[in-house]
């Protein structure tokens, strides 16, 4: 007898199922919560060439190269990673594909691991391409088989819209095989792909008339559906705003829709005017609701549902004034438990001594970010990718170089590949004097510890070229450039020292592994009768150490918990009393 | 793997739904997928949700786990869940508004301050357990005492899972082979050695 397999998938391991079972050839991402998944779990697929590009414009132009060529591409990245991404796809969006092309947007409403909660859906609209959003695992795979498909038929490259809650929910997903499409091979065609002005015009041209075709292709897709239920209520709704829709209004009529770039207006129609009240129900911003009203209907949306925040089946049920569970006892007086540094970890020296030092510090993303949390403060700002480099030189050349002796800029390693390299080479050619630390713990590590090319290492583990950020900073003309350890805390003092002392760019690489790629040292303890509670230890803010009451001493002493230390030695180094010792000693 | 649909088929469309929470690095997610897993075997729809990304780092971590016949949202709401799983005390207290009246709390006999604790800025909050008892069924676990008998403090998630177990009726060998799906072979034998001691605590 045929048996469909059935097996539980997050959203993100779906897309890779959905992209092998869809023919798909070639994938290339930039690790981002919550896409990183996409692609480590297309790797474990050796039918697909996958790579980790240094950024998402790239990735989303390597994937490009491969269609034109004739292979099926797929590129993933998280919503701000389009912002990167967006100067390739607009064009993309005239020149249309050879193979097909699926970008998925990984957004995050509720910023769980982010910076921004832009809402990735209008970059449809604005760069004219199809989008699909899917409502669960299952939808996740289906769609981008599907869109391989659709992008090769209606000639243009499809946009796969992803949230947090759908990328790391699981549900159970129907398996299928894999479909081996051959890869066409490359036709010469400037009027196509060589977006002269005078190609682009017809371009624009052919684009308007390929969103006729897919509004009329919106009007039957199959998961663009009417789920009749009782027709004094009716709901639109997309993504999991649906699944949520679903519990908390279960009688109501549903129109689900899947395909939501061009909207299918006529089915649109049809549903409300069979319905007395209409609801849409989206996470986000009021994108269906605009079209819809535009269209003439009257709908409740966003005047009842929040715009800010994720959605979730309470929020939807406080806004319709609908019963909701009263907590009998109420919160208050729970701690926070924010992220944190982890103990160990070897940016923390670094940050220490910026503190110490009451140096500004224009900060990048990366989970060197949680250095600007108390009781470290050595961090100003965060705005995107790269923008450390290029935020302290405006400040430098506004203010006056006087400023330089107290700014350094502070980037990770894989962050300084990903867009940190073109503001250093603006602030030499400028004639800047950009103080640049480059945080090099050797991986990716926020998002789960991909290799860059400062490791040397490739996607599925291989060997590739090692390119140290301290030869590409030598190479972009910086004089002053310095390898230090930052596990040792009298070097990183007198190296920034040196550094924000020196004229011209300086760029110092601290290099020490994320504590997840090495095995910890002896963990380090406190002799009690030797501490005298001074807390000089506790200003590194490291989660191992804490203070303990002891019944010989008033003031209570500093106490390392074994099963947090990592014996990075910071604390032992900082200690004036000799308090610390290594328990490889005892 | 194939799952046993015909166990739900009698039974009505009650969704069970479990929060599962503690601090990053726990093994949470890793208890998360078990469970699914053995609700999956059990011929149920699942639906389970998770942070990844920045907020694993020692930050709090929850986990949203759904079965039943049909499940449509990923998230439990608020005072819908029928357990909570907590691997630590104060993030029992934290994510309490979850469970459902008459609800059940399981919770490790653990405490990790937070570094506002550490630092003295605020108390960790007395008397958790006492507190919780007034409005749900709790259930303490010394998981980690149980974990380190067994040589490995960190099977105490695993530990956890088994106690949980009790209460959720799938027969043993649906467990065993959820716990083979989703832990590398070279630590089955202590997961599997973990979640017995945790389903015969009494």
């Amino acid at each position: 007898m045929f048996r469909i397999e059935r097996k539980i998938l997050s959203g993100n391991e779906a897309v890779a199922r959905g992209a092998w079972e869809g023919g798909c050839h070639f994938a290339a991402a930039y690790p981002g919560t919550p896409s990183t998944e996409i692609l480590e779990n297309i790797i474990k697929y050796p039918e697909i060439y996958t790579e980790w590009s240094v950024n998402e414009k790239v990735a989303l132009e390597v994937c490009a190269g491969a269609s034109f060529v004739g292979a099926r591409a797929i590129t993933a990245m998280k919503h701000v990673g389009l912002n990167v991404a967006a100067d390739p796809m607009f064009t993309l969006g005239y020149t249309g594909v050879t193979g097909g092309l699926v970008i998925v947007t990984c957004d995050d409403p509720g910023m769980w691991s982010s910076q921004n909660e832009q809402d990735n859906r209008h970059y449809a609209r604005h760069a004219k391409i199809p989008l699909l959003e899917p409502s669960d695992s299952n939808e996740a795979k289906i769609f981008t088989k599907l869109a391989f498909e659709l992008s090769e038929e209606f000639d243009t490259v499809f946009l796969l819209r992803l949230t947090t809650r759908i990328s790391h929910s699981s549900g159970i997903v129907e398996l299928g095989t894999r479909k081996e499409i051959p890869i066409k091979g490359y036709v010469k065609n400037i009027r196509k792909r060589l977006v002269l002005p005078a190609h682009a015009r017809i371009l624009h041209q052919v684009v308007e008339e390929r969103l006729k075709k897919l509004a009329d292709y919106s009007e039957d897709f199959p998961y663009n559906r009417i789920e009749w239920g009782e027709k004094n209520l009716g709901i639109i709704s997309s993504g999991i705003a649906y699944m949520y829709a679903k519990e908390v209004f279960p009688g109501a009529s549903f129109l689900k829709l899947s395909f939501t770039y061009p909207l299918p207006r006529n089915l649109i129609k049809r549903f409300a005017r069979e319905v007395k009240k209409l609801l849409v129900i989206e996470e986000g911003d009021p994108i269906l609701e605009q079209e819809i009203k535009a269209m003439g209907i009257k709908v409740i949306g966003k005047d009842k549902i929040p715009l800010c925040g994720e959605l979730d089946p309470t929020v939807i049920k406080k806004s319709f004034n609908k019963k909701i569970y009263k907590p009998q006892m109420e919160l208050k007086d729970v701690p926070e438990r924010p992220p944190v540094l982890c103990p160990g970890c070897p940016e923390r020296g670094v940050f220490y001594v910026i503190n110490k030092l009451k140096l500004t510090a224009t900060g990048d993303i990366g989970c060197y970010t949680l250095g600007a949390l108390p009781p470290l403060n050595a961090m100003d700002t965060c705005i995107c990718m790269g923008a450390s480099v290029t935020n302290a030189h405006g400040m430098e050349k506004a203010l006056g170089k006087e400023l330089s002796k107290k700014l350094v800029a502070i980037i990770g390693d894989s962050t300084f590949f990903h867009m940190g390299i073109t503001g250093l080479i603006n602030a030499v050619y400028n004639k800047g004097n950009l103080n640049l630390i480059i945080l090099d713990n050797l991986t990716t590590a926020m998002t789960g510890h991909q290799p860059h090319p400062g490791t040397g290492r490739l996607a599925r583990g291989e060997e590739g070229k090692r390119i140290l950020p301290e030869d590409v900073a030598r190479g972009c003309g910086v004089e002053f450039v310095r390898v230090v350890d930052p596990l040792d805390l009298k070097q990183t003092e007198q190296a920034i020292k040196d550094a924000i002392n020196f004229e011209g760019v300086t760029v110092l690489v601290f290099r020490s592994p994320c504590i997840f790629l090495k095995k910890p040292k002896p963990y380090l303890a406190v002799d009690p009768e030797k501490c005298n509670g001074c807390k000089l230890c506790l200003r590194l803010g490291c989660p191992a150490i804490t203070l303990k009451k002891i019944e010989s001493k008033e003031k209570p002493v500093a106490y390392i918990e074994p099963t947090l230390c990592n014996g990075c030695d910071l604390c032992l180094q900082l200690c004036q009393h000799d308090a610390i010792e290594s328990s490889k000693n005892e | 793997m194939k799952s046993k649909k015909k166990a739900i088929e009698s039974s009505n469309n009650k969704i069970t739904s479990i929060i599962i929470c503690g601090v990053g690095g726990q093994g949470i997610l890793l208890s998360s997928d078990i469970l699914c897993t053995a609700a999956f075997l059990a011929g149920y729809d699942v639906k389970k949700s998770e942070i990844h990304g920045m907020a694993q780092r020692g930050g709090s971590v929850i986990t949203h786990a759904r079965f039943g016949k049909k499940v449509y949202s990923p998230l439990v709401e608020e005072g819908g869940a029928d357990f909570i799983l907590a691997f630590e005390k104060l993030e029992a207290l934290r994510y309490s508004y979850f469970l459902r009246n008459n609800g059940t709390i399981i919770v490790n006999e653990l405490q990790l301050p937070p570094t506002s604790v550490l630092a003295g800025e605020r108390d960790y909050p007395a008397n958790i357990i006492e507190t919780l008892k007034k409005f749900a069924n709790v259930d303490v676990i010394p998981a980690q005492e149980i974990a380190l008998k067994l040589g490995n403090v960190r099977v105490a998630n695993v530990v956890l899972l088994g106690s949980i177990a009790r209460y959720l009726k799938f027969p043993e060998e649906l467990w065993t082979e959820a716990i083979k799906e989703n832990v590398k072979p070279q630590y089955l034998d202590l997961n599997i050695r973990a979640f017995k001691q945790g389903l015969s605590i009494p």
